[in-house]
């Protein structure tokens, strides 16, 4: 139902996150999903990689301060209005959002999505039976 | 024009007689009355007869602003609280304040000479002044408010900030004259134009500017851009406050109260008096206060002593314009701040590492100061929200411990330089 995501601080700097990227390539570290939030003076990078665990090692031992989160993770049908079916859902629950971003992995359309009520909306995952994703899914 | 003639004008032998004299009282004072300098005296070895002369006061200790705050808040007053008519206080380093009293003659003396100052500038009772210091515990506004008041000028009260207002009422009122501090003078004058105004709807003749260290240029600066005489005015709350020395309208240096105030020049590392003339530590000697008197206390402040006579007549010794600090106190928009206020607030808050570097600049002729500091990872979450909240409460807390508004940056950590030495933890950039 979640699956880690990095959470890499970054400054506002030219060739900064470029700096992060070659850091994960040299430590042959796959980027499934990439996604950065900004301010005027800095943003947080975060990334669902294929090892976790490595990346955040190696990003360290490079000086970057990075943290990793459990997120919640859903499928979505590839159909139109299937994401807006599961956000009706939260909200008839008095669910905030706090961000979200979707990617695609083979034939997958994933929601990845922070909420200010993590345990609310888990009990609304389970209870309408939404489909969920798991780390394995992205191997 | 010459407020007091007598003494602005005193031979400069009476003047070393009457200043014999009051250091005499003064020490009797302080030594019978005030328990930290009747310790200080008494471990030195030195004691209220061995003062016979101006001379001697070479033989007393030093005051420092941490001697204040070590005795925070009335410790150091000579007089019970009865006799204190009022209270004033300046941010301090630890979230103390440094606090000073005043008795009523002490009030009267104040008058006496922020009214020398002002009419030294050529201000009287046909001017029409705008005291646009802070009012309230800062000595600025009430300091000058009432010298103000005994040369007869009409007073306008409006004290800091709110430019649109400052400019309307400058020019409804017609103002002559404009008290506040050199860098909001330069504000108001660029905000002129953008509020609709001119120079010709203004009838301002002169500027009693100070509170912080400004330099020949920006004074020449200041006449050139709204067209009038600006003058220094010299103060600083634990001394009394704005009025302690002036430059006339030859600005060939302050001429210091010396009846009331008794300056030295000591060399910074040695504290030991320089020849008149050389740089060192400006000291004073309250000469008649009451409330909180104080013995050679250093104001840390650079400056040089002339004691020759100046064209305007006043023999009057005259202090150099203060060319800079032997401390890193940062005077910001004219509030003291040290750099271990800052450290001191980030420690207590705990949220982020200690490494900071503070940058002051000077926007619009208004100084501003941002604060980079290193977050610390724990602190690190998936949202914006959460950063941009710790900075507001760094902010805030900055706010009510320093009296200034901090812009707070989050920086990576280990991206602010350390050093081996002393640590540098200030870019001023407002030096020209």
């Amino acid at each position: 139902m979640t699956i880690r995501q990095l959470s890499v601080f970054l400054e506002n700097k030219t060739g900064h996150l470029n700096q992060i990227l070659s850091v994960l390539a040299r430590n042959n570290i796959n980027i499934v999903a990439l996604t950065v939030a900004d301010s005027s003076d800095y943003g947080i990078l975060r990334a669902i990689v294929s090892d976790p665990e490595k990346a955040l090692q190696a990003l360290r031992t490079e000086q970057f301060t990075v943290r990793v989160h459990d997120i919640l993770s859903l499928e979505m049908d590839a159909a139109p209005g299937s994401m807006s079916k599961i956000l009706d859902l939260f909200t008839a629950a008095d669910i905030c959002i706090e961000y979200v971003y979707a990617f695609s992995f083979g034939s997958k359309s994933i929601l990845m999505v922070r909420t200010d009520n993590c345990e609310k909306a888990v009990e609304v995952i389970l209870t309408n039976g939404l489909k969920t994703i798991r780390e394995e899914d992205l191997k | 024009m010459i407020w007091n003639k007598d003494i602005e004008c005193m031979d400069r032998q009476k003047m070393r007689a009457l200043q014999s004299e009051r250091l005499k009282q003064l020490v009797d004072r302080v030594y019978n009355n005030v328990a930290f300098y009747r310790k200080r005296m008494d471990e030195m070895g030195v004691e209220p007869s061995d003062i016979q002369s101006i001379d001697d006061i070479v033989k007393l200790p030093f005051t420092y602003k941490t001697d204040l705050r070590d005795n925070y808040p009335f410790g150091l007053f000579a007089v019970p609280m009865k006799d204190i008519v009022r209270v004033h206080a300046s941010s301090g380093t630890t979230g103390k304040p440094t606090t000073v009293g005043y008795t009523k003659n002490d009030i009267e003396n104040w008058r006496e000479v922020v009214a020398r100052c002002l009419t030294m500038a050529g201000i009287g009772s046909d001017d029409i002044m705008q005291i646009s210091y802070g009012y309230g515990l800062f000595t600025g506004g009430l300091g000058v408010h009432y010298g103000a008041e005994t040369v007869g000028c009409s007073v306008v009260p409006i004290s800091g900030g709110n430019t649109r207002r400052q400019l309307q009422l400058m020019s409804d009122f017609s103002s002559t004259v404009l008290a506040c501090t050199p860098s909001y003078a330069l504000h108001l004058a660029d905000a002129l134009a953008e509020n609709g105004y001119s120079l010709a709807d203004m009838k301002l003749k002169a500027g009693v500017f100070g509170a912080e260290p400004w330099t020949e240029n920006m004074r020449l600066e200041l006449e050139k851009k709204w067209g009038i005489r600006a003058h220094d005015i010299y103060g600083l709350s634990e001394i009394m406050g704005p009025g302690v020395a002036n430059d006339c309208i030859c600005h060939t240096g302050l001429h210091v109260h010396e009846d009331h105030f008794f300056p030295e020049i000591v060399h910074p590392d040695t504290k030991q008096p320089v020849a008149d003339g050389e740089e060192g530590e400006l000291v004073f000697t309250t000469l008649t206060k009451e409330g909180i008197p104080l013995l050679r206390y250093n104001t840390r402040d650079l400056s040089t002593l002339n004691p020759e006579t100046c064209e305007c007549g006043r023999t009057s010794v005259r202090m150099k314009k203060i060319t800079g600090r032997s401390d890193d106190m940062l005077i910001i928009r004219g509030v003291n701040l040290f750099p271990s206020q800052i450290e001191h607030v980030l420690l207590e808050l705990g949220e982020t590492s200690a490494h900071y570097m503070l940058y002051v600049d000077r926007d619009n002729n208004l100084d501003t100061l941002e604060l980079k500091v290193e977050l610390d990872e724990t602190r690190l979450t998936d949202t914006i929200r959460d950063l941009q909240n710790l900075s507001r409460k760094i902010s805030q807390a900055l706010n009510s411990a320093i009296g200034l508004s901090v812009k707070v940056t989050l920086v990576e950590p280990k991206t602010i330089a350390r050093s081996e030495g002393k640590a540098v933890r200030v870019v001023d950039n407002r030096k020209k």
